[in-house]
């Protein structure tokens, strides 16, 4: 890519798999599972995070200076809560249906520990346009793994894809289910997310060893 | 009394901060190496979450709701001030945290040696506003049991870093596959903990509502089946642990 340097470009890229902000880094798990039993619910919540935190990054490191260290903490939160109202008051004007399925979880973004942590790690040293693609970057990462565990979730537990039937229905026995498959209802449940990013976890690390924590 | 009793047990077991909304993860995942630390850190939740619901539910019942600001004068009853409850609630929190560890410096070192680390913390634990955000949806009635809603979603929160802090000490000692040792194991035997606290849900429903006989019961029925052999599993493995543990010593 000619507009991005190499080193910007890693700066999109790392976060995606190596760095990622899940798996990795471990931030932000909070959000991340309990909203991924439908596809959609999980890539519209990736959406505001990537809105948030690319947005988030820029407005903090134009600011890095002006900030005092004291009280940091306060003045970030500021940012994230007033960019979190943003997407809030827009998620209810246009898909307020989604909205009510997000719940808690969209006002949840601005304790989003990836937010925070991004802001203190990069964004208070680097200049703007370093931070809005780090800020991108590891809202893709951690859109990736909301994206694949919702995936999951929603085609093995209700054998829909954005609510629409893949594997034929259950009802009248057609597609899959005429040679008996059942839709898997502890997939739905809250619990079986963390032993889907547990697997991701392991897949990963599997093919990365490098990345495998001392016991 | 009966409603306090009832919200008290459905917020630490039914409603649990972790097992059923995966709120205070984070930390959850990053301080639950040790006991003693984890046991700090829960009595530090549990103490701000007292402390900032029922302070939230103040502001939310006297500047925010839809009409709230009816006691300035009937001409402000057509205000709402939702929108604002995000950066109202985050501010208490910041607030209240900054305030709580100048207070506990001053008047009691020892405590603050042992709690202060954790309160910067705490502020940007998903957990405290959650419990706000959740206090605030759920339309909780009175100040009292908001004030009981704060202490015993913290309860539940200390519980469950308590319960994993533990199994993560003695697992120490197993032979987990290198590729999921540490973060790993961790996610899939809080979803094994998470499922065992599914089965709660029915502790407070009683006979008042007959199940329906959809999809969704018997489905329910046989993961209550998976679930009671996943709990042996989980105590079989608990039991060969501490017979290890015996051994090592």
């Amino acid at each position: 890519m000619a507009l991005l340097s190499k080193k910007d470009a890693n700066l999109i890229l790392d976060p995606l798999a190596d760095n990622n902000p899940i798996t990795i880094q471990v931030l932000g798990i909070c959000s991340a599972l309990a909203i991924t039993a439908e596809l959609k619910a999980s890539v519209v919540m990736a959406l505001s995070v990537l809105f948030v935190l690319g947005v988030g990054n820029v407005v903090i490191s134009l600011l890095r200076n002006v900030i005092p260290s004291k009280i940091r903490i306060i003045v970030q939160l500021v940012v994230v809560a007033t960019l979190v109202i943003i997407v809030d008051q827009v998620l209810k004007a246009f898909a307020y249906e989604l909205s009510k399925t997000l719940s808690v979880f969209v006002g949840l973004i601005i304790t989003n520990c990836i937010i925070m942590g991004r802001f203190e790690a990069f964004a208070l040293g680097n200049g703007p346009w370093k931070s809005f693609l780090d800020g991108i970057g590891n809202a893709l990462g951690y859109g990736v793994i909301l994206v694949i565990v919702g995936f999951f979730r929603e085609l093995l537990g209700s054998g829909t894809l954005f609510g629409i039937p893949v594997l034929g229905d259950p009802v009248t026995k057609t597609g899959l289910y005429s040679i008996g498959y059942e839709n898997n209802g502890f997939m739905i449940i809250p619990p079986a997310a963390l032993i889907v990013v547990g697997i991701i976890i392991w897949v990963q690390r599997s093919r990365n060893r490098t990345l495998i924590e001392e016991a | 009394m009966l409603e306090h009793l009832e919200l008290f047990f459905k917020s630490i077991f039914i409603d649990n901060m972790v097992f059923a909304v995966f709120l205070g993860m984070c930390s959850y995942l990053a301080v639950s190496k040790k006991v003693s630390t984890a046991v700090g850190l829960g009595a530090a939740v549990i103490f701000v979450l007292g402390v900032t619901v029922p302070l939230n539910w103040l502001l939310d019942k006297y500047l925010l709701q839809d009409g709230a600001l009816v006691w300035l004068g009937p001409e402000y009853a057509d205000y709402n001030l939702g929108f604002l409850s995000f950066i109202l609630f985050i501010a208490t929190i910041a607030t209240m945290v900054q305030l709580v560890e100048i207070v506990v410096e001053k008047f009691s070192p020892s405590l603050y040696n042992s709690l202060g680390i954790f309160l910067p913390l705490i502020a940007v634990n998903c957990a405290i506003l959650g419990g706000s955000l959740f206090m605030q949806t759920r339309e909780i009635p009175n100040l009292g049991l908001a004030l009981n809603y704060g202490v015993s979603s913290g309860i539940g929160w200390f519980l469950a870093i308590l319960a994993i802090a533990a199994i993560r000490e003695k697992i120490r000692y197993s032979n987990v596959p290198a590729p999921l040792r540490g973060l790993g194991i961790t996610f899939i035997i809080t979803g094994l903990m998470g499922i065992g606290f599914q089965s709660f849900g029915g502790m407070l429903t009683g006979d008042n509502e007959p199940p329906e006989p959809t999809e969704a019961t018997t489905a329910k029925a046989d993961s209550k089946e998976e679930e009671k052999e996943i709990k042996k599993e989980i105590e079989d493995e608990k039991r060969t642990v501490s017979y290890n543990d015996v051994i090592n010593k």
